[in-house]
C-alpha cells in the first residue's frame, strides 16, 4: 500500500532544471564581486537582503495564505536592535548581534501574532499594518533610535570561534557580500526543509482551506502563530543584515512601504514558489536601479510597473510560464 | 479504531445532550433538544428544512456554541471545547457542502485528517515522506469508503459522489468515536446511494453515527434509532418504527403516507 | 491643566474625531460593500489637500477650493472604480494590496512632479482669522468651529443617504451581506460606482477642509490611513454608525494623549485597538465576520 508518490510541497522547484538554476544563480552570485566594481557588489548585497526579507515573508503568503503588512515592521526593529545593543565604537560580535536580532523579532512577531491571527482577511490586513505602524511610530517619536534623523551605528564584527575577519576597509563589503549570501542561502534550505515537515502541510492545509483543518482537528490558530513568529525571526536575520550592510537605521526601514515592496517582490516572482521572492527581490532592486539611473523618479517607474503587472499578470512574472493554478483556494476567508 | 469494546458495552452511550438550545437574534433554531447516542448505533435526524437539522450538527460540532443545555461526550462535558478540540476529543463531522482540500489528490486529503493528531512540535520534526504510520491510517481509511482506486487522482477531479464519500474518509482519518453526517446522501445518485447506505451500516459498527438526512426511504432502511425535529424541537424519537406509527410525526410531517 | 485649555482639547478631539469620521467612512463603506482594500485612501486625503493649496493660491480663496475637491473628489473617484478597482472585486487581497500601493506611489510622484517636495502652508480665509470667545478668557480659533460644523453637514447628509433612501438601504444591506447588491433591482455596478465616488469625495473633502490646520507636505496621508484602519477596525468592517463614534472616541484619545501624556499618546490607539480586537474581534460594532 505504500508507493505513494508524495509531491513536494508547491513551493519547491519540481524539475531537475529548475534545481539546477538555482545552483547556477547561487554560483553567480559568488564569483560576482570579481567581476564587478564595489558598487554593484554591493547592489547585489541590497538585493540579497531584500531577498531574505520576501523570503520570510512567502511563508506567511506562499506557503500559509497570510498577507500581512506588518511584515517590514520586524525587519526594521531587528536593525534598530542591532544598533541598541551596539556600545559606542566598539563592535560586537556577529554571533551575539544576529541571534539577539532575531529573538527580538521573532518575540515581538509573536506578540502581534496573539492578537492579529485572531481576525482574517481585510482585518488581519488592517491589524498587521496597524501594528507595524506602532513599532514605526516607536522609532519615529521617541529619542530611542535617534528620532526621524535615524543614527549611525557600529557595524557587527564578523567573527566566528575567536577568528575574525579582519579585512582591510576597501574589501569590508566583501565580508558583508558574502555573509548576506551564506544567510540567504541557509534560509532557503532551512525554509525548503520546514515545508516538507508534516508541519510544512499542516500550512498548505491552511493556506487552500483553513475552516476544514479546524474541522479535523487543527489547532489552527497555533500553527499559524508558529509560521508568523518564525517569519518574524527571519525577517530580524534580514533586518540585523541591513545594519550589518548600511550601519545606519532610520524610521523608514520600520515603516509598512517595507512590506509592500517585499509583496510587490513575491508578487513578481510569483506565489507559487519559494525561489520566487529571490528572483522578484533581485528584479526590483534592478528595475530600481535603472529607474534612478534614467529618471531620477525611481518610485514613479516602481508604482507604474507595478501597476502593469497586477493588471497584465495576475500571477505574478512566473505565470509567464505555464505554471499550475491554485484556484482551489477559493474559500480560504470562509 | 477507537478504544477496544471490550472494556465497554457494545452499546454503550457515547454522547448525550441536555436541553441545547441556540437562538440567533429573535429566531430559536433548536429547542431543548435531548438526545443520546450510542456506540455502535445510527441515529438518523430528520425533519423538514428549516426544522434545525443543520443547526444541531454545527453545536455537536462546536462550530455555534448552544445558548442553553449541555453536549457530553461519554459523560465529559464538552460544551465548552471548540471545533478542533471536539474533533480531537473524538467527535468528528463531515460537510453537508462538500469542503475538502480541491487542489491536493485524495491520499493527501486524507493524510491532512490523520495528521491532525500529531503534536506541533512532533510535525516540526518528522519530513512528511517518512510518516508510515499515517500512510498507513491514510490508506485504512480510503480502503474503507472504497476510494483505493482513486487514491493518488487530485480530489478536485473526483464526481460528486467521491467527493463526499472523501469527505467520510477525512472524518474517518482523525479516529472518531462519533461521527456527525450531515446529508452525506445529498446530490447522489441511486447507484451512489446505495454504496453510501452500505458504508454507513458498515460504519455504525464500530462508531456511533449521528445521520442528518431528507431522503424518508433511505432513513427508514438504515437507521436503528430515529429522532424527528420541528421548528428546532424534537416531535419524536424512537426505533424507526416507532416513529412511522407515531401519531404527532404522522400529523405534523409525513402526512400520512408513509 | 486649567479649565480653558482643557476645553480647547475637547474641540480640538472633536474636530479632529469628525475630520477621522469623513475619511473613514469612506474606507469603511469601500471594504463593505466592494470587498477592496484601498491604501491609497490617505493618498486621497492628501490630493484634497494639496488641491485646496493649489486652489487657494491661484484664487486667493478656501472657498472656491472646498467644491473643488469635493467635486474634483467625484470625478476622481468615478474614474478610479470605473477603469480600475471594478477589475479588481474578485481578485486576491495581495492584488488589492500592490495595486493600491502602486496608486500611493504614481500619487506622490504627481505630486511631486506638479507641486514639488515642499511644505506649504494654507492660509485661513481671512473672513474667520479670528478667535470666538467662549467664557472668560478662553477663545477658539472661528474656522475650527467652521470645520466642525462643515464636518456635521457632511456626516449628516452621509447618515440620512444610507439611512432614507433606496441607495443606502441597499448600501446597508450590501455590507451585511455583499452578495445583497446582485438581489435587490438595482444595477450593482451603479452602486459600486456611487460608493467609491462618495468615498474618494469625502476623503479628498477632509483633505482640503483640514489644509489651513494642517499645512500640507509629501506623505501626510500615510499617518491619517493607519489611524482610520484603526478607526474601521474598532468600529466594525462596512458600518458607517461604528466609524462615526470610534472615529470620535479615537480623535478623543489621540487628541488628549497628546496634550496630556506625550510620551504615551503614540500607543495609545493601538493599546486600544489591541483590546478592542481581544474583547470582540469583529469590532465594537461590528455585525459581520470578515
Amino acid at each position: 500500500m505504500i508507493e505513494v508518490p508524495l509531491r513536494t510541497t508547491r513551493l519547491l522547484p519540481h524539475t531537475l532544471l529548475g534545481r539546477i538554476g538555482l545552483v547556477v544563480l547561487a554560483a553567480a552570485i559568488t564569483v560576482l564581486p570579481w567581476l564587478v566594481p564595489s558598487y554593484y557588489a554591493e547592489l547585489v548585497t541590497s538585493a540579497m537582503i531584500a531577498a531574505m526579507l520576501a523570503l520570510s515573508m512567502q511563508l506567511l503568503v506562499g506557503a500559509t495564505g497570510l498577507v500581512s503588512l506588518g511584515h517590514g515592521a520586524f525587519y526594521g526593529l531587528a536593525a534598530y536592535v542591532v544598533y541598541l545593543i551596539s556600545p559606542e565604537n566598539v563592535a560586537l560580535p556577529i554571533w551575539i548581534t544576529l541571534p539577539v536580532a532575531m529573538l527580538v523579532a521573532g518575540a515581538a512577531a509573536c506578540v502581534v501574532g496573539l492578537f492579529s491571527l485572531r481576525t482574517t482577511g481585510f482585518f488581519f490586513l488592517m491589524v498587521t499594518l496597524a501594528f507595524g505602524q506602532m513599532i514605526f511610530f516607536v522609532f519615529h517619536d521617541t529619542k530611542l533610535g535617534g528620532g526621524t534623523d535615524g543614527a549611525y551605528l557600529t557595524k557587527p564584527l564578523i567573527s566566528a570561534f575567536g577568528a575574525t575577519l579582519d579585512l582591510p576597509r576597501k574589501q569590508k563589503y566583501l565580508g558583508t557580500y558574502y555573509v548576506a549570501l551564506v544567510q540567504l542561502v541557509a534560509m532557503y534550505l532551512g525554509l525548503a526543509m520546514l515545508l516538507q515537515t508534516l508541519f510544512g502541510r499542516a500550512l498548505e492545509g491552511i493556506r487552500v482551506n483553513e475552516h476544514r483543518m479546524r474541522a479535523i482537528g487543527f489547532d489552527t490558530f497555533k500553527i499559524k502563530l508558529i509560521a508568523f513568529t518564525l517569519a518574524g525571526a527571519l525577517a530580524g536575520a534580514a533586518g540585523h543584515m541591513w545594519a550589518l550592510h548600511r550601519g545606519f537605521v532610520n524610521p523608514e526601514i520600520v515603516g509598512w512601504h517595507q512590506s509592500a515592496e517585499a509583496l510587490l517582490m513575491i508578487l513578481l516572482g510569483g506565489l507559487g514558489s519559494l525561489h520566487g521572492p529571490i528572483l522578484g527581490a533581485l528584479a526590483l532592486t534592478g528595475l530600481g536601479e535603472v529607474a534612478q539611473l534614467l529618471t531620477e523618479r525611481k518610485l514613479l517607474v516602481e508604482g507604474l510597473v507595478i501597476l502593469a503587472v497586477v493588471i497584465l499578470l495576475p500571477r505574478g512574472l512566473a505565470g509567464l510560464g505555464s505554471r499550475n493554478t491554485s484556484n482551489g483556494a477559493g474559500d480560504r476567508h470562509g | 479504531m477507537g478504544d477496544p469494546a471490550a472494556t465497554t458495552p457494545a452499546n454503550a452511550l457515547v454522547l448525550c445532550t441536555e436541553g441545547l438550545s441556540k437562538s440567533f437574534g429573535g429566531l430559536q433554531a433548536t429547542r431543548d433538544v435531548s438526545l443520546s447516542l450510542h456506540r455502535n448505533e445510527l441515529h438518523a435526524v430528520i425533519g423538514p428544512n428549516g426544522a434545525g437539522k443543520s443547526t444541531l450538527v454545527n453545536l455537536l460540532a462546536g462550530e455555534f456554541t448552544p445558548s442553553a443545555g449541555r453536549i457530553l461526550l461519554e459523560g465529559r462535558d464538552i460544551t465548552s471545547l471548540n471545533v478542533w478540540q471536539r474533533t480531537r476529543a473524538g467527535v468528528a463531522r463531515s460537510f453537508q457542502r462538500t469542503n475538502i482540500f480541491l487542489p491536493l489528490t485524495v491520499h493527501e486529503n486524507v493524510r491532512l485528517a490523520a495528521q491532525a493528531r500529531t503534536g506541533t512540535l512532533a510535525s516540526l520534526l518528522s519530513r512528511a515522506a517518512n510518516s508510515r504510520t499515517l500512510f498507513e491510517i491514510t490508506d485504512l481509511a480510503i480502503e474503507r469508503v472504497g476510494l483505493t482506486q482513486s487514491r493518488l487522482r487530485p480530489s478536485g477531479e473526483l464526481s460528486h459522489g467521491e467527493q463526499r464519500q472523501l469527505e467520510i474518509a477525512m472524518t474517518l482519518a482523525t479516529d472518531p468515536k462519533v461521527l456527525l453526517l450531515d446529508e452525506p446522501l445529498a446530490g447522489m445518485g441511486q447507484e451512489e446511494g446505495e454504496r453510501i447506505s452500505a458504508l454507513l451500516k458498515s460504519l455504525a459498527r464500530d462508531h456511533a453515527v449521528l445521520l442528518i438526512e431528507h431522503d424518508m426511504d433511505f432513513v427508514f432502511k438504515v437507521a436503528d434509532v430515529m429522532t424527528v425535529l420541528v421548528e428546532g424541537a424534537v416531535l419524536a424519537s424512537g426505533t424507526p418504527q416507532s416513529v412511522r406509527e407515531s401519531a404527532a410525526v404522522q400529523a405534523a410531517y409525513l402526512g400520512g403516507h408513509a | 491643566m486649567t479649565l480653558s485649555s482643557f476645553l480647547a482639547q475637547i474641540l480640538n478631539s472633536l474636530q479632529y474625531g469628525l475630520l477621522l469620521f469623513l475619511i473613514s467612512s469612506g474606507l469603511t463603506l469601500i471594504f463593505g460593500v466592494l470587498g477592496v482594500i484601498n491604501l491609497a485612501h490617505g493618498s486621497l486625503y492628501m490630493i484634497g489637500a494639496y488641491t485646496a493649496f493649489v486652489v487657494a493660491r491661484a484664487v486667493g480663496s478656501l472657498w472656491i477650493a472646498l467644491p473643488v475637491a469635493m467635486l474634483g473628489g467625484i470625478l476622481l473617484g468615478s474614474l478610479l472604480e470605473r477603469f480600475l478597482f471594478r477589475y479588481f472585486y474578485k481578485r486576491e487581497h495581495l492584488d488589492q494590496v500592490l495595486l493600491t500601493f502602486a496608486l500611493i506611489l504614481l500619487f506622490e510622484e504627481g505630486r511631486s512632479l506638479l507641486v514639488g517636495n515642499d511644505f506649504y502652508s494654507v492660509p485661513i480665509p481671512a473672513a474667520l482669522d479670528f478667535s470666538i470667545p467662549i467664557v472668560e478668557g478662553f477663545s477658539y480659533a472661528a474656522y475650527r468651529f467652521v470645520v466642525i460644523v462643515c464636518c456635521l453637514v457632511l456626516a449628516a447628509a452621509l447618515f440620512v443617504w444610507i439611512e432614507r433612501t433606496k441607495m443606502g438601504a441597499i448600501i446597508r444591506a450590501a455590507a451585511e451581506r455583499p452578495e445583497m447588491v446582485d438581489a435587490l433591482g438595482i444595477d450593482p455596478r451603479r452602486v459600486h460606482l456611487t460608493v467609491f465616488a462618495v468615498g474618494t469625495a469625502l476623503a479628498l473633502t477632509a483633505g482640503a477642509l483640514n489644509a489651513p490646520l494642517s499645512s500640507v507636505y509629501p506623505n501626510m496621508g500615510d499617518n491619517l490611513l493607519i489611524i482610520s484602519f484603526v478607526v474601521v477596525v474598532i468600529g466594525g468592517l462596512g458600518s458607517v454608525s461604528g466609524a462615526f463614534w470610534s472615529a470620535l472616541l479615537i480623535g478623543l484619545i489621540d487628541t488628549m494623549g497628546k496634550a496630556y501624556a506625550p510620551k504615551a499618546s503614540g500607543l495609545a490607539i493601538y493599546v486600544l485597538m489591541a483590546i478592542v480586537l481581544l474583547w470582540r474581534p469583529n469590532g465594537l460594532f461590528g455585525q459581520r465576520g470578515t
